[in-house]
């Protein structure tokens, strides 16, 4: 009975195929580690943001003079309103937490290096689409930090010379932020732009297994075809889309279950630390939601301080750095290009970490740090000696780069293992 | 999976301490309030009702609900703690005051208290009720240490009595300064100086509760999602043990 | 070798115990997600029982008040009105005695009502819900030897001054008798019966 249905959605579209193509007989290196775990992780919440985002709508009002009242309402009155709307703003900085361990998993196994540059193109147009999905989401629920955080940002097009006045205008469709922005932000945020996500992570996943998994080695586990004997190859079954091009060392598991279950145990932790924030500390200490965002927009009054959402901090505080104001939004938008063109600047032929010589270890490891630390300078209140480190942070930041360029051509690695190690 | 963990753990640390790092300014109170005493949110809601309401609204909240939750009958809290006409026992918590007057009267419009704890949290809120104090200069006679310039006057005078501040003569490098070292009412009020404390506390408390009515329902359910969790855990450690039990390191 | 899990009784047991567990964690997530499409704490309270004053209503008058959103009918029957229903027979009437539940006990009687002059009624046509015409006069034309009774406008359907269908239309059953009760000789509370919520 089973088999029928089977056999007759097969006979009309490819079901098994795909099932078996993507998931069943996907070879994947088994020495992913944890590491390997945000892209699932990451494809989790964004299932979280688009369930509860609809449920949301349902109660949310999109007008300047009901916006913050209808999110109370969902908080006080719906039924288990609060748990669909907290579920919403942690996930909205889960994204963000789960997507910067993505990216530095990717860099740290060079995991945009060729082929897989247009894989990590991709992914940065995700990164994109994100923010600008966060940015206008957060400006919804209509309190002070919102609307200051919307004014600031859209601010910043202004600064462009020449055109920037009017192109600020046009964003807002008004004078400051106003109603008009929020329903053109609301349209945006829960139509086109989940549209676009939805569009470029299935392009991501495509791009993904066009090439393969990457690995902490590095190395690949793949090699031409007829060159392993079978001892060497694989004891699995693979689909023949891969085993028909190359030979699969005995190094890859199917993604599903071997691949599947290591995921559902990272799972396990995360929805954990999930629920703790979402049941225990919604606002993170101001972070996940800002206090000031307690507080309906107020056109006439500004809050003491105004910054974006932590997620944004590192990219405000290389804004806040440059004292030209336009300049500053180059470099802004310059630090997320740098990160975008890595496939480029990294000349290395090495993918791992693991083999490459001790200072692309460190300015790694720095550049993490500094990133996190600008994150922290750009969202607290500023002093004179803040602002002179994010200078120096801002600079470091971007020596990063530099420097990888610079070393990358000629540098010293280790030898690579044959095969993946452990 | 030991890496995960910790990675995970160590972030939320790291927020957790950038955040107890940059802190606001010194606060010169703690309010250690306890969301499950419903006699003191109950007395909280009788003193918000009688002293705050006529000014501040919480607009955002429905009497009924508060009155559920507080284990006040509908009846005797529409009877004792609902002062404005005609209202109904599901309406929100409003008053009779014209925007416009009050913005008039006050300088700016009172602004609404619904979720002032969530916006300043609680500690802030009980050191503010505590902090009036004479100042001529003011236009309604009183200052607050922890609101510089409040528009609003005292209106719990009468239960605080008139709260002056206290200078204590000390030497500091060699001079004498007058040091500011608190404020002390003229036991001019309908209460003692602890009752005073309590009742700010039990103030404190109904805002705290106000601001997130859910927040028992939340920690309650939160732990059980906890407790799921770990349960869920163990299990798919178990079972992709099971299932890698085979693959060669 | 093949994909295909070996079959080891420890190994089916931890993937029918995790997908249980997994499965039950699943549904408790769905329910917020179905609870929060029941009517809010702020629906609910707005579909409170409703006051209504009966001194004010004239004989003959029908009066409309609001209750969950749905137009409630309070009417003073007439002498002649309340004849009108005593006569009517049986059999022109698809349910005259008023079996089918469409009323609280205390009105499954013949003017089903609790008192004989005061009718209350959901004012919403059994039909496919339009609110019929109330026809205090001219309702021979409508139903002979009848002086007034409802007409919906929308199909046709006819109820007499007790809110009984008439045969031959399309409505299927009586006007409906939200439940009520007499808080004293002139206020009706509607919405509620007298022991507790409705």
């Amino acid at each position: 009975m089973f088999k029928n249905l089977v056999d007759w959605i097969d006979a009309r579209i490819p079901m098994t195929r795909v099932y078996n193509m993507h998931m069943a007989q996907y070879p994947a290196p088994k020495n992913m580690n944890f590491w390997y775990v945000f892209g699932f992780l990451a494809t989790i919440v964004l299932v979280n943001q688009i369930v509860t985002g609809i449920w949301l709508t349902m109660s949310y009002e999109p007008s300047a003079a009901g916006a913050f009242a209808s999110v109370e309402y969902i908080m006080r009155d719906v039924e288990y309103g609060w748990i669909i709307r907290y579920m919403h703003s942690t996930g909205a900085s889960a994204f963000f937490v789960v997507v910067y361990l993505h990216m530095f998993r990717g860099m740290m196994y060079g995991s945009y290096q060729k082929p897989r540059e247009l894989l990590w193109l991709f992914g940065m147009f995700i990164y994109l689409a994100l923010m600008a999905e966060a940015f206008m989401g957060y400006l919804l629920p209509w309190g002070q930090m919102s609307y200051w955080g919307a004014q600031v940002i859209i601010g910043l097009f202004g600064t462009i010379p020449v055109i920037g006045e009017d192109l600020a205008l046009w964003i807002r469709g008004d004078y400051v932020v106003s109603g008009a922005t929020l329903n053109r932000f609301f349209a945006l945020h829960v139509i086109a732009l989940p549209l676009i996500i939805v569009i470029l992570v299935f392009l991501h996943i495509v791009a993904l297994h066009e090439v393969g998994s990457n690995n902490p080695d590095g190395v690949d586990v793949k090699r031409p075809k007829g060159s392993l004997s079978d001892d060497e190859k694989t004891k699995f079954e693979f689909h023949e889309y891969y085993t028909s091009k190359k030979d699969l060392l005995d190094d890859v598991v199917p993604f599903f279950p071997h691949m599947v279950l290591k995921d559902l145990m990272a799972f396990g932790v995360f929805i954990f630390f999930f629920c703790y924030v979402m049941f225990f500390n919604p606002d993170m200490y101001g972070k996940f939601i800002e206090h000031p965002n307690f507080e309906m927009a107020n056109n006439l009054k500004t809050p003491e301080h105004v910054f974006p959402v932590w997620y944004f901090t590192p990219f405000y505080a290389i804004l806040k750095a440059v004292p030209n104001p336009f300049g500053g939004v180059v470099a802004m938008f310059g630090a997320i290009i740098m990160l975008a063109l890595l496939p480029w600047i990294d000349r290395g032929k090495v993918r791992s970490w693991r083999y490459r010589c001790g200072l692309h270890k460190w300015n790694l490891i720095i550049f993490a740090i500094v990133f996190v630390i600008l994150g922290y300078l750009g969202g607290t209140p500023g002093t004179p000696f803040k602002e002179m480190i994010s200078k120096v942070f801002t600079v470091m930041y971007f020596g990063f780069f530099v420097l990888l360029w610079l070393y990358s051509k000629n540098e010293k690695t280790k030898p690579l293992p044959e095969r993946i190690t452990k | 999976m030991k890496k995960l963990i910790l990675t995970l753990g160590l972030l939320a640390g790291m927020a957790s301490t950038a955040v107890s790092a940059a802190g606001g300014a010194e606060l010169p109170y703690k309010a250690d309030i306890d969301q499950t005493d419903k006699a003191s949110l109950q007395r909280g809601a009788k003193l918000f009702m009688n002293y705050c309401l006529g000014c501040h609204q919480m607009q955002f909240q429905r009497y009924e609900r508060t009155f559920n939750d507080l284990g006040i009958p509908l009846e005797v809290g529409m009877e004792n703690l609902v002062f404005t006409k005609d209202t109904k026992v599901g309406e929100h918590i409003k008053n009779a005051m014209p925007k416009e007057d009050a913005a008039k009267w006050f300088g700016a419009a009172p602004p609404d208290l619904t979720l002032e704890a969530r916006l300043r949290g609680p500690d802030w809120i009980y050191s503010y009720l505590k902090s009036f104090y004479v100042d001529p200069s003011r236009p309604f006679g009183v200052n607050n240490t922890v609101f510089k310039d409040v528009g609003m006057p005292h209106v719990l005078q009468e239960l605080q009595g008139v709260p002056e501040k206290v200078y204590e003569e000390r030497m500091i490098d060699g001079e004498m300064v007058q040091e500011f070292v608190g404020i002390q009412s003229d036991g001019s009020g309908e209460l003692s100086e602890d009752e005073y404390d309590r009742a700010m506390l039990d103030l404190t408390n109904f805002m705290v509760y106000i601001g997130e009515p859910m927040i028992l329902e939340r920690e309650s359910i939160g732990w059980k999602a906890l407790i799921y969790c770990f349960i869920f855990w163990i299990f798919a450690v178990l079972l992709k043990k099971e299932y890698w039990r085979d693959i060669k390191k | 070798m093949s994909n295909a899990p070996v079959d080891n009784s420890r190994r089916r047991f931890l993937t029918v115990a995790t997908s249980v567990i997994g499965g039950a964690g699943a549904v408790a997530a769905a329910v917020p997600f179905i609870a929060s499409w029941n009517p809010s704490a702020r629906a609910k309270s707005a579909g409170a029982p409703v006051e209504v004053d009966i001194t004010k209503i004239e004989p003959g008058q029908l009066i409309r008040v609001e209750w969950r959103s749905k137009p409630v009918w309070v009417i003073y029957r007439t002498p002649e009105m309340l004849k009108t229903i005593e006569d009517i027979s049986a059999d022109n009437l698809k349910d005259a005695n008023s079996e089918v539940e469409q009323q609280p006990a205390y009105a499954q009687n013949l003017h089903r009502s609790k008192r004989r002059e005061i009718f209350v009624a959901v004012g919403i046509c059994t039909h496919l819900g339009c609110s019929p015409t109330y026809m205090s006069e001219g309702y021979e034309e409508v139903v002979e030897g009848v002086n007034a009774g409802f007409y919906c406008p929308c199909h046709g359907s006819k109820f007499d001054m007790a809110g009984r269908v008439f045969s031959g239309v399309p409505a299927g059953a009586n006007l409906q008798v939200p439940p009520h009760y007499y808080i004293d000789d002139n206020n009706i509370l509607i919405g509620e019966d007298q022991e507790g919520a409705a």
